[in-house]
């Protein structure tokens, strides 16, 4: 049985990859944002994680609107991030553990949740950025990915609490498990930020300090809104909280400890955060 | 879900708006359009000739004009979703708070110090790291 070491959630946004480039950390604009990841590293280098289960969305680099899947599991041998269109470096591959994607991969049809199976898949900066922030100036990462793709981007959007059940099953499906991997569950993306329409530049840091404070003790309050909702009061990429509450999902019903908590306005055009939570 | 609940989704998706089945049908061309901007080759075939890419993509009349005007609200009205959108943005030069600005009718300067005010809603105790044990099983 794998073993759920921890639950890593972070923003994504692009511009932290700028940041990194450019060398901002120490600036005072960034400095407050990249502050929270100093204890999530020192955690890190105890702890060892061999595989990373990270649920995150597309944002038009893997995906297209021809075909949308509502859900994606990514079974390859290896995941390539590219150019996205907009200057960021193209960060470095990453290894896959593809019998253990498709163990995951039957273990949620037979829980009937009919994903979608992905033998090729890139990840983009939702998936590069967090790893870039984690394990910084890496020569090569030192976990293996199962990359878990949701759909944020074309509604319908899955719900809050399909999300979640989802990453429960997930849970059931890395308990099932032969391997004794020690599994780092990671959800990308938010906080609240909305980049488009007249709204562009909303934040709501009451319902973003409203998840942070229920994720670890509470998820399923996090479930009483509809995608729509979540919309409404996070912005419309601030929906992308629907990542972190299927890895919350997947860390288990355990009782968690938050190891460490961040929480920042603005970086770029977002309310950003970063969580630790171990098993209590 | 009751009716109720699913009609103030459907009210929700037309008043923020959220981009569903009517706008991703409206803006298939011009995403299709901004997508292709992932590769470099034909980022840089739009800025040699920006109306043979666009006509390549079979761009609406009403996407080719908000294409050609730079104006953003009316590529989202023709259908675009800002995911995508950004790409064409990159090739402008123009970042999300360009973007933001553009939108809002604020000069970037505004945008960015609307932004920041932001912060003031945060409680002081909110940004501090915990180290809390909830001994709880959910
Ligand atoms: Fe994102």
């Amino acid at each position: 049985m794998a073993k759920i070491i921890g639950g890593y959630f972070t923003s994504h946004v692009p511009g932290i990859g700028g940041a990194i480039v450019r060398g901002d950390q120490e600036t005072p604009y960034w400095k407050p944002f990249f502050a929270g990841f100093p204890p999530i590293r020192e955690w890190l280098a105890e702890a060892k994680p061999d595989v990373a289960v990270v649920f995150s969305n597309d944002h038009g680099l893997n995906f297209f609107l021809d075909t949308m899947p509502t859900f994606a599991v990514g079974a390859a041998a290896q995941y390539d991030n590219a150019d996205e269109g907009w200057g960021l470096p193209v960060y470095k591959s990453f290894a896959g553990h593809p019998a253990l994607s498709w163990h995951v991969i039957d273990a949620l049809v037979r829980d009937e949740f009919d994903i979608t199976t992905c033998q090729k898949m890139l990840v983009d900066h939702a998936v590069s950025i967090p790893f870039e922030l984690i394990y910084p100036g890496a020569e090569s990462w030192p976990i293996k990915l199962v990359p878990i793709s949701i759909n944020t981007v074309q509604y319908p959007l899955p719900s809050p609490k399909r999300c979640l059940a989802l990453g429960r099953a997930v849970h059931r499906a890395l308990t099932s498990w032969g391997g004794d991997e020690r599994v780092l569950v990671c959800g990308t993306g938010g906080l609240s930020h909305q980049l488009d329409g007249p709204r562009a530049g909303f934040m709501n840091p009451e319902y973003d300090l409203f998840c942070l404070d229920n994720l670890a003790a509470h998820p399923d309050a996090l479930t009483g809104h509809s995608a729509e909702q979540v919309a409404e009061l996070a912005g419309t990429q601030g929906v992308e909280i629907l990542n972190w509450i299927a890895a919350r999902g997947a860390m288990g019903d355990a009782a968690m400890c938050e190891v460490s908590r961040n929480y920042h306005i603005p970086i770029s055009n977002t309310a950003a955060a970063s969580l630790l939570l171990e098993p209590a | 879900m009751s009716v109720d609940l699913v009609s103030d989704d459907m009210q929700r998706r037309r008043a923020i708006p959220l981009f569903d089945g009517g706008l991703a049908r409206r803006g298939f061309a011009l995403n299709a359009m901004c997508f292709s901007f992932n590769d470099r080759a034909n980022r840089e075939a739009f800025v040699a000739d920006e109306e043979a890419y666009c006509a390549k993509f079979g761009l609406t009349p009403e996407q080719r004009d908000a294409v050609a005007r730079r104006d953003v609200l009316a590529m989202l009205e023709a259908g675009g979703n800002v995911y995508y959108l950004a790409k064409l943005a990159g090739i402008f030069g123009l970042g999300v708070q360009d973007l933001g600005a553009l939108q809002t009718g604020m000069s970037v300067d505004e945008f960015k110090a609307m932004l920041a005010r932001w912060a003031d809603k945060v409680p002081a105790d909110a940004r501090v790291a915990l180290c809390a044990n909830f001994g709880e099983a959910v």
